[in-house]
């Protein structure tokens, strides 16, 4: 019993930092739409700045005064980045904001290097905090039951905020329907700062909360992304006190998970977070999605059509161009240009989804790593023969995406986009916590191709051939009644459905193809590398397809793969350097403010700009 | 949309033609270094700073083989496929004679996968996985740190002196803590065949929830504890342990937790009385590795971390390598690998011909408090060949050749 107290008042602790920063998150989320990938940032932000304040300030009113100040600090941070990288992008299609945020997430972190230096800071103890209660003889520090009694109170002044003030009057009706608050003439543009500067403000005090507990490292702002999203989803995007329910559930099952099931904690938390969406598919408190909020953001979409003459010249060129790599190029080019190839591929495979159909994935990394350790596996337990496997992995990852679609597709908009991002993220810490069957993180190696395949210059044919296959497969399907159907369900369900489009079948069919070409992508991969690792199934890895899908332009055919070779090429380029993080972010969101299109749909513009009129006509 | 590629290839061909390197490429011997220098900054930079020492240290003295040695640094951002085309530029491109680096075991295991399949010499600095020399071990990969085996052992020898029975663990829940745990108990058993394991803790590596752990460690009452959390999850463990009385009265066996890149963030919070692996560099000022550690705070004003002196010796190594092979061909250098002799800061290692590892130790003690800072006391330099199984164990750990 006494074990029981104690277990649940360490959890409510923990659950304070967490609550914190996830409201902010869905505040921010409630109001502008955005997804912030940089929130986890903001709370590293509110570390370091909290830890730097605390070695000015002394005594028990500069702890504290530097934990306001941190989140003031922040907040500020936040006026500042909503005000030169966002405002500049809401009128861009729906979610390239998120690319945005990434940049930010760069180069937040450059900077933060360079400030701070590279040693984890240990947080200092709050004064006069120092030791424990007993609580029914267990040792419960002070500072636990501190914090385990503020976060109520902060719950509740925002909660007085949004439901008692006129700020709150406006932010909830803002989160109802933006078009409305700006007809009634209220500046959007300084009520979008706010949220976001209370947001961000939010997520500093949370990270500065916590300092007498951990400290400021390098690597808290991707380790709470994940907790933080799951937060936000479980308890329903844009609700408060379904935050705080489900930050408290997620920390208290999270102490006994590591009393009884030592060894899968990691799991834990997005089981749960798949079956409250499976009974609740809009979190606890969440509601639904007001119909028609997604996709109509930014000028309507052109219809497609199959390539014109001219275009298909260049193409074909630059195609030969390209095969004809190993009479110019080096080892090395080839090496580099089979890479970029694969990773074309994945993100063609994302963009199929996300662009055709508007299914907005978050964890597209499922099937590219899933195909990838489909293939290892079988290789290294069955010793299946290479070209057996490489066949067998992208039907394994289709089947899988067929699997997750099936449950993923009730729901719509975000949440069904967080739940692709559950899937995942259960599949990578699946892979990662089961060691004896993947190696864990330690991976499989020696998942060599075959002899005759072994030489670079054959593999990058062969690469070659299935990636470019693979990306003209996907334009065609785009072009044939199943791609038109997938459009039509897209643009307008209700309208498809009256036509005789079975929307769902539809989707769920385009999620398996997606899947099992994202599969082929991985299969590759794993052959042209000779090992897998966990990395390649993590939130990072999907969020590098989503980036290069956005950077690339959703709303053009070739969106996903000029974006895949621009982003690869780049990085390429700029980790020679010692500060490329800092330029490789500078340098994403330059081209996401002068390019909201995204640079294929940019670039379309400009050609269409520069082409006379009556040609225009004519094509 | 792939004229893009092509013209960046074509870019980087005709760039890499006009620059003025190309011409010097005969003029120094270049070594492809792969490291985690952004994910793992706190680490990567100490031990970039060691290499470099030794490297200004010999080409001030005429270099390898009358050339001067050249590192190239590479960025591969703690992901192993990232770090297997950078190998492969390295290799085909820079023109690097061999490669060395990565301190993430996953990292290194990729490499030496990559280094086995194309017969490149790797030699991996810094990754402890056992796997890498033995289970995945090949006759091109050399590792020169000793490993967490060879870690676990000595703690274990010591926890087995120490007369505890009833032994409690706490490890990352990922490769790198599964084998500290799986080689302590192993070693443990052989020596103490009645001690008892009553509890296992694996936290999440970097998402450790350290209040939890220290309830579910104190529950099941252990006379001893045998810690492997690290970086910012010992800062928490040791912080919440603290609090909760986890420590009093018991004996605390911690992997690594006696490095400064570890111990030094904690202050003086950092725990008293663990036995604990570790550097204790300020009780160095004899012999060779006085001479590093002094040589180290002349040339920049700071003092040694592990990672400073595994650099250090892995520059030294491979420029003994060189000196022994005669010539920079891969075959040559990796026949003057097997049982090279070298001495470093740490006394002679050998690199054993049975399974590439080197002999490398380190040092054991307790940790104190001394003005403010954590520090190792009593210790002892425990050298590495005594903890590491006899050619004949070896021959069935590894694949054959």
């Amino acid at each position: 019993m006494e074990f029981f107290v104690a277990q649940i008042l360490t959890g409510l602790a923990n659950a304070s930092s967490l609550f914190l920063v996830a409201c902010g998150l869905s505040l921010i989320f409630g109001v502008t739409r955005i997804v912030n990938f940089a929130h986890g940032s903001l709370y590293m932000l509110g570390a370091y700045v909290g830890y730097s304040l605390m070695q000015v300030l002394p005594g028990a009113v500069g702890f504290w005064g530097a934990i306001v100040l941190a989140g003031v600090a922040v907040g500020l941070i936040g006026v500042v980045i909503e005000m030169l990288v966002l405002r500049p992008v809401y009128r861009a299609p729906e979610l390239f904001q998120l690319v945005a945020t990434f940049g930010v997430i760069l180069v937040v972190q450059d900077l933060t290097l360079m400030i701070w230096g590279p040693e984890d800071l240990l947080g200092p103890r709050a004064p006069g905090l120092r030791g424990v209660f007993r609580i029914m003889g267990e040792p419960i520090p002070k500072y636990d039951i501190v914090l385990l009694l503020i976060t109520p109170f902060i719950a509740l002044g925002l909660w007085y905020l949004i439901t008692r003030t006129r700020v709150g009057v406006l932010v909830r009706a803002a989160t109802q329907d933006r078009e409305m608050v700006g007809a009634l003439g209220v500046n959007q543009a300084w009520l979008f700062t706010g949220v976001f500067a209370l947001g961000s403000a939010l997520a500093g005090l949370g990270g500065a909360l916590q300092l007498p507990k951990g400290g400021a490292d390098l690597l808290m702002d991707f380790n709470i992304l994940a907790p933080v999203f799951v937060v936000v989803v479980i308890g329903g995007m844009g609700s408060l006190p379904g935050a705080y329910l489900a930050a408290v559930i997620i920390s208290v099952l999270n102490v006994f998970g590591v009393t009884y099931l030592p060894q899968s904690t990691l799991v834990l938390m997005f089981i749960v977070m798949i079956i409250v969406l499976m009974i609740r598919p809009y979190g606890l408190f969440g509601r639904e999605e007001v119909a028609g909020e997604h996709g109509q953001v930014g000028e309507p979409e052109r219809p497609i059509k199959p390539a014109g003459g001219r275009t298909r010249i260049i193409v074909a060129v630059g195609l030969a161009i390209l095969a004809l790599l190993p009479l110019y190029g080096s080892g090395f080019a080839q090496v580099l240009a089979t890479d970029i190839l694969i990773f074309c591929l994945f993100a063609a495979s994302l963009h199929f989804l996300l662009g055709l159909g508007g299914l907005v994935s978050f964890g597209h990394a499922a099937y590219y790593g899933g195909g990838a350790y489909a293939a290892a596996l079988l290789v290294h337990h069955f010793d299946t023969r290479m070209e057996l496997a490489f066949m067998l992995a992208p039907l394994c990852a289709g089947i899988a995406a067929l699997a997750i679609g099936w449950v993923c597709l009730r729901l719509t908009g975000v949440y069904f986009a967080m739940l692709t991002l559950a899937f995942a993220q259960l599949l990578w810490s699946l892979v990662f916590q089961w060691g004896d069957v993947t190696g864990g993180d330690d991976g499989l190696v020696n998942i060599w191709p075959a002899a005759w395949l072994n030489d670079t210059t054959v593999f990058f044919y062969f690469s070659l051939i299935f990636t470019v296959g693979g990306i003209l497969l996907l334009r065609h399907v785009a072009h044939s009644p199943f791609g038109y159907a997938l459009r039509a369900a897209r643009d307008s369900q209700r309208q498809a459905e009256a036509t005789g489009i079975h929307t769902r079948r539809v989707q769920l069919i385009a999620f398996g193809f997606a899947g099992l070409m994202g599969g082929l992508a991985g299969a590759l991969f794993v052959f042209s590398k000779g090992s897998v690792f966990p990395n390649e199934l993590e939130i990072a890895r999907s969020f590098d397809a989503l980036i290069v899908v956005f950077l690339g332009g959703v709303k053009t055919l070739a969106g996903g793969v000029v974006g895949a070779a621009f982003f690869k090429g780049l990085e390429d380029v700029l980790t020679r350097f010692e500060y490329w993080r800092l330029v490789m972010g500078l340098l994403i969101i330059f081209v996401v403010i002068v390019a909201p299109q995204g640079i294929a749909g940019t670039g379309r513009r400009l050609m269409r700009r520069l082409t006379p009129a009556p040609e225009r006509q004519r094509s | 949309m792939y004229r893009k590629t092509f013209l960046k290839a074509l870019a980087a061909s005709a760039a890499l033609a006009l620059s003025p390197l190309a011409g010097f490429a005969q003029d120094t011997i270049k070594i492809g270094e792969i490291n985690h220098y952004k994910r793992l900054a706190a680490f990567a930079g100490p031990y970039k700073q060691g290499i470099e020492l030794y490297v200004e240290e010999i080409n001030a003295a005429g270099g390898v083989l009358g050339k001067p040695l050249e590192f190239i640094f590479r960025d591969d951002q703690g992901e192993p496929g990232e770090a297997i085309k950078i190998a492969e530029e390295l290799m085909t491109r820079e023109g690097a004679v061999m490669l060395t680096g990565s301190i993430l075991s996953n990292v290194g295991l990729a490499i030496s996968s990559f280094a086995g399949e194309k017969g490149y010499v790797y030699l991996a600095s810094e990754p402890l996985a056992d796997s890498l020399v033995w289970a995945a071990g090949n006759k091109y990969t050399f590792r020169l740190r000793s490993s967490t085996h060879m870690q676990a052992s000595m703690l274990a020898e010591a926890a087995a002196e120490s007369g505890a029975k009833k032994f409690a663990t706490i490890a990352p829940n990922y490769a790198y803590g599964k084998d500290a745990v799986a080689a302590f108990k192993a070693a443990l058993l052989e020596l103490v065949p009645d001690a008892e394991f009553v509890a296992e803790q694996w936290p999440a590596v970097f998402k450790i929830d350290a209040g939890a752990e220290v309830q579910a460690l104190e529950r099941a009452k252990p006379d001893a504890i045998y810690n492997v959390t690290f970086g910012p999850d010992l800062a928490k463990f040791v912080r919440e342990g603290g609090d909760r009385g986890l420590f009093e009265g018991r004996k605390v066996f911690g992997l690594l937790s006696g490095e400064p890149e570890y111990i030094d963030p904690l202050g003086d919070e950092a725990p008293e009385g663990w036995t604990v692996t570790g550097y204790p560099w300020y009780d160095l000022d004899e012999g060779a590795a006085g001479e590093f550690v002094t040589a180290y705070q002349e040339r920049y004003d700071d003092y040694p971390r592990l990672g400073s002196l595994v650099g250090y010796m892995t520059a030294q190594t491979i420029a003994a390598a060189l000196e022994k092979a005669g010539s920079t061909e891969t075959e040559a250098i990796r026949m003057a690998f097997e049982g090279l002799d070298v001495a470093t800061p740490m006394g002679d290692i050998t690199f054993r011909e049975a399974d590439n590892q080197s002999t490398m130790g380190a040092y054991v003690g307790t940790t104190a408090l001394q003005d403010g800072k954590g520090v190792m006391v009593d210790w002892s330099y425990k050298y590495g060949g005594d903890y590491l199984p006899s050619p004949e164990e070896v021959a069935k750990l590894r694949p054959a050749e």
